[in-house]
């Protein structure tokens, strides 16, 4: 048996078993029975299938929606034939039939298919938070009783119809707003999806490939030429150059060698390397800050919506009148003090307020969506619509996020021999020499790449591609015009590199990341919207402060070198001084900072867990989509503001007729859908990102 | 006029058999998308492979 299973690890909180075995010497059904035996039945295990899940409410949802429609529609006929016998004359056994059977069915409306009301009202009475549900419940539950107590008497006035209608209106806007809504990142995924499952143990001659999670600290793993790091560790052989722009967002390679310190996620780009392993899985750096993304996200207070904000207002204001109206009418005509009060109560019941967030956001949702962006909910566009300060990452957000040949000093006949130099790596600066110069048919006969740079012979001719300290390693010397230009060029914020054909040093080349065509124009408009504009980026102080001079737009606030852990600080910071705080990034490095943000905007091409860090995100490339996010969002609440503010005047014509006594059921049953229709209508018709 | 004591219950029996009809299609995920399946015949064709046949396609 023992021999069969080569590693196993057992997760006790979830209760899962992962064995690594190997099959010629046991089948998985053996290993299965021993683990019988020992009275642990195994079972296979399924990752929780949230989109089922997901699925799985969204029907829920429909159906109750579809009830409520269907009881809607046949309480309304029961209520029509009531209004006309009110007025053409209706003989009692008739009317106490439809009365009886509006009971009958409108109680499992408000009980089942309203229920979602009242537990939403009585955990806002328990949080004491101010919610929609609230007043929701209150008029419904009100309506309900004063209208089954008439039933029940034979006389008085019947709501039925209203409260249905009202069910059925609201639970449509609840419907459109789960459609629009996404679930929220784990940090588990994350991980797994950022750094490799499998990992190279060096097993004293042998490479032997395991889980990722299940090599032990201490022991030796290979990372080889383009395959990324799957644990934290220390380098005990090789030296190369490591691809650290997920962690760090800085575009340019970090040569390392023995004694320097690895992080997962980062990608080895030139030679192999052996490292001894310091902490894996969740304790790796990466582990650490996808868990901080997490832990962020969930204490994240929730945002309270204007229309909840609006509702607390209006159950004080509802349950001051109806205690007015109650003692004024009891003093007057008592028979008739508890009717006046219900009515008061059914016809403030906020369907319309209920309604207009929902629908011009999904509306507006919508529309986002067709100009390529995407909210993860309807309360990232009210938090978006008020100004605050809006910090960008620069690598990849603001750049174009990978380095290109700006600027060649010296022989430009070199250029062909680079090329051909440079053409079959994978290094960035060979990258952006295989973009910005032309093809040639030179043949390089051969090539060695080293960290730091390249020595190859191209047409018979020996060509030095790298930076200063390999070229001069490598020639003994460089002559002081290049030393001169190089670093003249690295303090002007670029990356220079020299060329030396034959053991001569010839041109030098210089590269940077190129600043995106829309940014100026994108971060002007966003300033006159009345964001104040920061960049944040763990690129070098001296080449933020090139970009911030060809950005042409004043930026108060422009900070290089921060590590991603000092971005969720500094956000943080900004939010306890009471700042409203807005990060734009794409990369990995940015998602703890996006997560402590009130709202982390993701730009197109942005890592995966980037994605799932961000409130929201674009699907085109460019800055132009977050400044339309935020002028879209503006017009959004505008239109929020006025569908709420129709609602309002409907509420308080009803009141009026309700507390003069002149609202009877049929009024109140026209009154509440003209009331959402003009809503709908204004809601629909907006524009907001179109 | 008394036949509307008959009808009435009727009438909620036929709306009670919509209602029903409704749950069993939303519950067997009829509604699931409703975007998919009318783009679908856009896209070409592929014949089932041999395994795949009396294989629903969503599952």
């Amino acid at each position: 048996m023992a021999p069969a299973v080569l590693e196993s690890r057992y997760d006790l909180t979830r209760s899962v078993l992962q064995i690594a075995w190997e099959p010629s010497v046991a089948p998985l059904s053996e290993i299965a029975r021993a683990l019988d035996s020992l009275g642990y039945t195994p079972h296979p295990t399924h990752a929780t299938n949230l989109a089922a899940e997901q699925r799985n409410g969204d029907r829920a949802l429909l159906l109750r929606l579809g009830i409520a429609g269907a009881i809607a529609g046949n309480v309304m006929l029961m209520a029509l034939a009531l209004y006309s016998g009110k007025y053409a004359g209706m003989a009692a056994e008739y009317a106490a039939l439809f009365r009886w059977g509006s009971l009958l069915i409108a109680t499992p409306a408000v009980f089942w298919t309203g229920n979602v009301f009242f537990r939403g009202g009585l955990a806002a009475l328990r949080t004491r938070t101010p919610h929609m549900d609230l007043p929701v419940s209150l008029g419904l539950l009100a309506g309900y009783l004063g209208s089954a107590a008439n039933t029940v008497r034979g006389q008085g006035e019947i709501y039925f119809d209203s409260l249905c209608t009202l069910i059925f209106l609201l639970l449509v806007g609840r419907y459109l707003q789960r459609t629009h809504q996404r679930r929220s990142a784990k940090a588990s995924d994350l991980l797994n999806a950022l750094s490799p499952t499998i990992a190279c143990l060096v097993d004293g001659e042998a490479l032997r490939e395991v889980p990722a999670s299940s090599v032990a600290k201490g022991s030796l793993v290979e990372i080889r030429v383009g395959e990324r790091v799957a644990v934290d560790g220390v380098i005990t052989g090789g030296c190369s150059a490591l691809d650290t722009s997920l962690l760090t967002g800085e575009s340019f390679p970090v040569e390392v060698s023995v004694g320097d310190r690895v992080h997962a996620g980062t990608t080895n780009l030139a030679a192999p390397l052996r490292i001894r392993v310091e902490s894996v899985g969740a304790e790796t750096r990466l582990g650490r800050l996808m868990q901080s993304v997490e832990a962020t996200q969930r204490e994240r207070a929730p945002i309270v919506r204007l229309a909840d904000r609006v509702a607390g207002y209006f159950v004080l204001a509802v349950l001051g009148i109806a205690a007015t109206t109650l003692s004024i009418w009891l003093r007057l005509d008592a028979s008739h003090a508890i009717d006046h009060t219900v009515a008061l109560l059914v016809v403030t019941c906020p369907c319309a307020l209920g309604m207009a967030t929902p629908l011009a956001v999904s509306a507006a949702l919508r529309a986002a969506a067709r100009r390529g962006i995407l909210f993860k909910g309807g309360e990232f566009i009210e938090e978006l619509a008020r100004p605050g300060t809006i910090v960008f990452d620069k690598t990849g957000t603001l750049t174009e996020g990978r380095l290109a040949l700006v600027a060649w000093h010296g022989d430009e006949g070199a250029k062909t021999l680079v090329r051909a130099a440079e053409a079959t790596s994978g290094h960035p600066i060979a990258r952006a020499f295989q973009r910005s110069i032309e093809d040639s048919l030179l043949i390089c006969t051969e090539r060695q790449e080293h960290p730091g740079g390249i020595r190859a012979r191209v047409a018979a001719r020996d060509v030095l591609v790298g930076s200063r300290a390999f070229v001069a390693s490598a020639l003994g010397s460089t002559p002081v015009w290049a030393v001169n230009r190089a670093r003249a060029e690295a303090e002007a914020g670029r990356t220079p590199v020299l060329i030396a054909l034959d053991g001569q040093v010839c041109a030098i080349a210089a590269f940077a990341d190129t600043i995106r065509a829309d940014a100026t124009a994108s971060l002007a408009k966003l300033v006159e919207l009345g964001f104040q504009l920061e960049i944040l980026s763990g690129d070098d102080q001296r080449v933020v402060d090139s970009v911030v001079r060809q950005l042409g737009v004043p930026v108060p606030n422009a900070m290089g070198g921060a590590s991603p852990e000092d971005k969720r600080a500094v956000i943080a910071g900004l939010r306890a001084n009471g700042q409203r705080v807005f990060m734009v990034g794409d990369g990995v490095n940015d998602a703890a900072a996006m997560a402590a943000a009130n709202v982390g905007i993701a730009v197109h091409g942005g890592a995966e867990a980037c994605l799932s860090a961000a409130d929201v995100f674009t699907t085109r490339p460019g800055l132009e989509t977050v400044a339309l996010a935020a002028s879209g969002s503006k017009r959004t609440m505008r239109v929020i503001r006025i569908g709420i503010g129709l609602s309002l005047a409907y509420n308080v014509l009803g009141v009026a007729l309700a507390v003069t006594g002149r609202l009877d059921p049929l009024w109140a049953a026209v009154l509440m859908p003209l009331s959402s229709i003009t809503v709908v209508t204004a809601a629909l018709r907006a524009r907001t990102f179109g | 006029m008394s036949i509307i004591f008959l009808i009435l219950p009727v009438t909620l029996l036929l709306s009670a058999g919509a209602v029903a009809a409704f749950a069993w299609a939303t519950r067997s995920g009829q509604f699931d998308d409703l975007e998919t399946p009318a783009i679908r015949l856009l896209h070409d064709e592929r014949a089932p492979a041999l395994g795949d046949r009396g294989r629903k396609p969503d599952e």
